[in-house]
């Protein structure tokens, strides 16, 4: 039990302390697709750095809303990391939350996130809140259809489950999932701010969602913000490899096994962080107005998995 | 030992129905005395709810018991009957009204339509006649109740009656009120079966079969859809819950409601006997339909209260959606998965009972201090009322559904009931309980966009009017009633194992299956679902595990870098002179969902030219069933009434002639 | 190969198939639905292979070789040089919006489904389980040629629908005889003629290829 809980602490703290790493391989290999040579993996950690060293500046009209978001938001991801079987499945805390209630922690930290941006009242906050809500009220419930075809193959909507079925079991083709799969990586690009739905690297207020919505922050409340983002995009990361690649996760907590899945690990995100950084380059931001197009699309194509699944295997 | 209890809780039921009245009636004593009536009616009528609720818990684990009262028609005596459904709806009454009575006690000023004396009549033959609808035991006495509860409502509603609008308003929920009534009444003579008997026991002995238990289904689901707002029924809603006072709306919109539920649930579960699939289907597609509507339309309001009222829409929908899939499930005979849907749906009812009346009851406090209900003209409460933005807070949070509040669980519950769906032996069925799940999220997912309009349009931001700089919090007893809905949205919330223990004897009433024993297997922390390796969830870990990140995340960061912070000016991109019309309107909040859908609204806008002296933006964005089915009907009714009016002529030998050849007519017949 | 091994890759293929025949219905360009037709023809021609190889059925490999030079190298080349003679690349309208029409999709998916079930449960093939989902991409397809409004998509949505019968024959039945399969081919490689060359003859007509324009035709 303690061995458990030791390594339960153990991943968090490294999903935790990796994830800039993953947003700053991201970075590098977009760099390196579009003939630059990028500022180093290492980028983000300087950029934290820099930002928990400076003083704060708060907006006059800022409440315990403003100031309390980056906790709250950060404290969502770092339970989305506890919860998230990235190295061993089974751990004690991945019961109290099942992929359901995985969405919803997503969805608490979004929630304060876009309150925030409206309480100062200025036009971007407000207006990077409502684009914010508007990706998140379609790729919300195409996450939740994204989970649900492999929640029934497996029988359940824990992840730890899941990922025993699908790595542990004798392998079967599930058509369904391919579906899932491409539906996730639409979810994927949305919800973290991507490049078809929005460009990570503009400041040019009028394409852009995240950035609008955190131009109030500044220093530590900041720094914070930017390592939730990194933080999520790991935890969707790591969640798709859970979904879509489990095969490495430690099913037991004994040395050799967990010795594979810190080896798998890298690999894996290593290739999932470059594949994302090609599909980003191949692709062009979409107008605002295109992005629910886009999101309707997931959202039907994750059903449509869920329809295939229960066509070709749920009647066996 | 059983008995005792039962008999009590019935007793205490009827002692708080019995306050209510007298606390009613007591009103007209003083009826200008402010002080007498809120300081001191109201809340000894919370006093009667929590007898109600006292009532209910009782009653929740016992046997039913069924009393006469000596009242009512001679050799028709009033049959009432305290069983787990009721009790569990006589709780979620008793709670609710201990909140609103509470914080009514704060709420109602001089100087506003009704004089307080029959406001407070009215307000409490309400609670009153909601219990009475709860316990009675025979269709005679359910419809009385029920029509009181229609009549006391509608006074309530229209209390500010020197409005035209608020008038229109209380005459359309009236009419709808009334032909639901009409098809509930036929549901029970159809579910009488001839015996000629009413009360429940026997139509429950000889419930009808095939067709005529299907008419009688039907019937119910549209009477009782009628109050619940489900879709073609919904108009009133929208109308009536702004006109009504807020204390009103919240009694409205998360009890009276809810007695449609219970009486859908007490025909369906209880009075017929095994369901026909197609029953669950219809209530099944209605509840997504009606979910996803109520929450397109919500987000495209610009009346906070009217927001709301589509919000309950919604929630209502969802509501129906467990409540299909536990018929469907019921009609397969899977009662498990029956009781996790019928479980869901319960929980729902009480969480959407705390929350929408927390909700109606903030829009009440911001009402007051304010005197605006338009979302266009409100903004940046938060810092002039500082305690109704936390308590609406939560409240919104827990109606977006996000953990650890109380939406979530049942939103959880029900997805589960939607996951568990095993291979129906019905292709089409199984190929459509996906697509359900689907509606189902989207609906969730609109439901967070609307909050987050309602709360930040409402509480954050600069004023978007001058006036507001003078709001005030709200007054100590508005407080308190808000702050026991929370303490309810927080418990339900943190303690889902406890509540589906205490809810598992409905479950095993109308489904003879419990629940909890299933719910239970991982210990007292988390709830799970069939299995603990098939799905589990505790909120307990999930807020603490939260909480305790949160105050070391802070903590870290205070003691490594300091928490010093400087005041400035917000970030005006170079132009200076940032004013609070730079905000985004309520409208502009809806306009992605205007765009998204806007087949589903019957939207008229009017654009200015270039040339305008004064340019006007107006947009507005219609129900198309207001324009498809009711006014054909109203036209219809209209031209019909018009033909029959040229039987009238005012001359009473006329009018005796019609009586007699009508007399001559039917002797003939009958010969 | 083992039996369920097969059934699972040919369960694949058909979810691939329905997949590409959405990915038509929502996509808007020309040259991209030219891409994806090809990529259709490719994952039949694997699929009848695979069949092919299951089954010990010899001559499932000459169409499956005939579908690949047909529909992933012969077709495709004449569509594209047919965009290029007619400068059509840019994007297609539809009719109705691109969510709507998958919505519609997905209902059809499930008629489809139902629809197709009894005949399933007599074949006692292999693959008896993808002939719902290869009913459900011919209605697709229809749904494609009856939303789009240029010429162009609609002769891919005419083709598309061709391979959700081609793949309806190979798993209800393993294929038609190959005599068949030749005539249907050749019926195929000169209906794309035909609609090749009515299409030039639209743009001279009313120098567009919008197919409404074929309403002025009727007498009135």
């Amino acid at each position: 039990m303690n061995a458990a809980i030791a390594i339960q602490l153990g991943q968090a703290v490294l999903v935790v302390l990796l994830a800039p790493l993953f947003a700053g391989w991201v970075n590098q290999c977009r760099a390196w697709l579009q003939n630059r040579r990028g500022p180093g993996m290492l980028q983000p950690y300087r950029v934290l750095r820099k930002l928990f060293h400076k003083d704060a500046v708060l907006a006059h009209r800022a409440s315990f809303l403003f100031r309390a978001t980056p906790y709250i938001r950060f404290g969502c991801m770092v339970l989305a990391a506890y919860i998230i079987p990235t190295l061993a499945s089974g751990l004690p805390i991945s019961p109290a939350a099942d992929v359901i209630a995985l969405v919803g922690i997503f969805a608490l930290g979004r929630v304060f996130m876009a309150l925030a941006a409206m309480d100062i009242g200025t036009a971007f906050g407000t207006m990077g809140a409502r684009r914010e809500m508007l990706v998140a009220f379609l790729a919300e419930p195409a996450l939740l259809m994204v989970f649900f075809t492999p929640a029934l193959i497996s029988q359940s909507t824990s992840l730890s489950t899941i990922v025993h079925t699908l790595a542990y079991q004798p392998f079967v083709i599930h058509p369904g999932l391919a579906f899932a799969a491409i539906a996730f990586l639409m979810v994927l690009l949305a919800e973290n701010a991507r490049l078809p739905i929005d460009n990570p690297a503009t400041h040019l207020e009028l394409t852009m969602i995240h950035e609008a919505l955190v131009l109030e922050y500044s220093a530590r409340h900041l720094a914070l913000m930017d390592w939730a983002s990194n933080l999520k995009l790991l935890a969707y990361a790591t969640m798709g490899l859970a979904l879509f690649a489990p095969w490495g996760i430690a099913r037991t907590i004994d040395g050799p096994s967990l010795w594979l899945a810190l080896a798998c690990l890298p690999v894996k995100l290593a290739v999932a962080g470059a594949a994302l950084a090609l599909l980003e380059t191949l692709s062009a931001k979409l107008r605002i107005f295109r992005a629910p197009e886009f999101l309707a699309m997931a959202f039907l194509l994750a059903v449509l998995g869920l329809l295939t699944h229960v066509l070709l295997e749920g009647a066996a | 030992m059983a008995l005792e209890g039962s008999q009590l809780a019935i007793a205490l039921v009827l002692v708080g129905g019995l306050h209510w009245f007298a606390v009613g009636m007591a009103g007209l004593a003083v009826p200008q005395s402010l002080f007498w009536i809120a300081r001191i009616l109201f809340p000894l009528g919370a006093l009667g709810g929590l007898a109600v609720a006292a009532g209910g818990v009782v009653a929740l684990p016992q046997e039913p018991a069924a009393a006469i009262l000596p009242l009512g028609l001679p050799d028709l005596p009033f049959h009432v009957r305290v069983d787990a459904l009721s009790a569990f709806f006589l709780v979620l009454l008793g709670i609710a009204a201990v909140g609103v009575s509470i914080f009514s006690a704060g709420y109602f000023r001089a100087g506003q339509g009704t004089a307080p004396g029959l406001l407070c009549v009215q307000y409490h033959v309400f609670l009153a006649s909601m219990a009475l609808v709860l316990v009675a035991d025979d269709a005679y006495l359910f419809m009385v109740a029920w029509e009181t509860m229609a009549l006391s409502s509608y006074f309530l509603v229209t209390s500010n009656h020197r409005m035209p609008e608020i008038r229109r308003a209380g005459f359309i929920y009236l009419l709808i009120a009334h032909v639901g009534a009409v098809a509930i009444l036929l549901s029970y003579g159809v579910l009488q079966a001839g015996q000629g008997d009413y009360v429940f026991s026997s139509m429950r002995a000889h419930a009808p079969q095939g067709a005529w238990a299907s008419t009688a289904f039907v019937l119910a689901l549209f009477g009782f859809g009628a109050k619940a707002g489900l879709l073609p029924l919904h108009v009133w809603l929208p109308e009536a819950h702004p006109a009504a006072p807020s204390p009103v709306s919240a009694l409205m919109s998360g009890v009276m409601l809810k007695t449609a539920i219970y009486g859908l649930l007490r025909v369906t579960f209880d009075l017929l006997g095994a369901p026909q699939w197609w029953w669950g289907v219809l209530i099944l597609v209605l509840g997504l339909l009606t979910a996803v509507f109520g929450a397109m339309f919500a987000a495209v309001q610009t009346d906070m209260k009217r927001l709301l009222a589509y919000s309950s829409i919604e929630n209502i929908g969802v509501v129906l959606i467990a409540i299909g899939l536990a018929t469907t499930f019921r009609a397969y005979s899977m009662p498990l998965l029956a009781a996790l849907a019928l479980t869901a749906a319960l929980y729902h009812c009480i969480n959407h009972a705390l929350f929408k009346s927390l909700l109606f009851l903030a829009t009440g406090s911001v009402l007051h201090s304010t005197k605006e209900r338009n979302l266009g003209k409100l903004g940046g409460l938060v810092h002039s009322m500082p305690s109704v933005a936390f308590f609406a807070l939560i409240g919104a949070l827990a109606i977006a559904g996000v953990p650890p509040l109380n939406g979530f669980v049942s939103e959880w519950l029900l997805l589960q009931a939607f996951l568990a769906t095993p291979s129906l032996p019905n292709s089409y069925l199984n190929m459509l309980i996906p697509l359900g799940a689907a509606a189902l999220t989207l609906s969730a997912g609109l439901a967070g966009y609307v909050m987050v309009k309602f709360y930040g349009v409402i509480f954050l931001g600069q004023p978007r009017e001058p006036a507001l700089a003078h709001a005030h919090d709200a007054g100590w007893l508005e407080r308190l009633g808000m702050a026991w809905l929370v303490a309810g949205c927080v418990a339900l919330g943190l303690l889902p194992l406890k509540i589906v223990a205490i809810l598992d004897p409905v479950n095993s009433l109308l489904l003879a299956q419990t629940l909890s024993e299933t719910a239970g297997r991982s210990g007292w922390l988390f709830i799970t679902v069939l299995a603990p390796e098939r799905a589990s969830y505790s909120p307990l870990i999930v807020f603490c595990g939260m909480l305790s990140v949160v105050a070391a995340t802070f903590l870290a960061v205070r003691f490594r870098y300091g928490g010093r912070v400087r005041r400035s000016d917000p970030w005006d991109c170079g132009h200076p002179g940032l004013t609070p019309r730079m905000q985004d309107t309520a409208e502009g909040f809806g306009q992605p969902i205007k765009q998204i859908f806007e087949p589903m609204f019957r939207i008229e806008r009017q654009l200015p030219t270039p040339f305008d002296e004064r340019p006007v933006y107006r947009a507005t964005a219609d129900d198309h069933f207001w324009y498809w089915a009711y006014l054909p009907v109203a036209r219809l009714t209209e031209r019909v009434s018009r033909w029959i009016g040229v039987l009238q002529h005012g001359r009473i030998s006329l009018y005796l002639l019609y009586s007699l050849a009508t007399l001559v007519v039917l002797l003939l017949v009958v010969s | 190969m083992s039996a369920s091994l097969a059934t699972q890759l040919v369960n694949l293929f058909a979810s691939l198939l329905l997949l590409i025949a959405f990915a038509m219905l929502a996509q808007r360009r020309v040259l991209s639905l030219i891409h994806l037709f090809a990529w259709q023809g490719a994952v039949l021609a694997l699929n009848t292979a695979l069949v092919a190889f299951v089954t010990h059925q010899h001559h499932l490999y000459y169409s499956a070789l005939l579908t690949l030079i047909l529909k992933v190298i012969l077709l495709p080349w004449i569509l594209h040089r047919l965009i290029d003679k007619l400068n059509v690349r840019w994007d297609v309208e539809t009719l109705v919006n691109i969510p709507t029409t998958m919505l519609i999709g997905v209902g059809l998916v499930i008629i489809g489904f139902n629809v197709a079930m009894p005949i399933s449960h007599l074949s006692e093939t292999v693959t008896r389980g993808t002939l719902g989902i290869a009913l459900a991409s011919v209605l697709l397809s229809f749904m494609m040629l009856i939303t789009r409004r240029k010429a162009v998509p609609q002769v891919i949505g005419f083709l598309a629908m061709e391979n959700g019968l081609f793949f309806a024959a190979t798993s209800a039945t393993y294929g038609m005889p190959l005599v068949v399969e030749l005539g249907v081919a050749l019926d195929v490689l000169v209906g794309t003629f035909i609609f090749g060359i009515f299409t030039f003859h639209l743009r001279e007509a009313f120098d567009s290829l919008d197919i409404e324009h074929i309403e002025k035709l009727k007498e009135r």
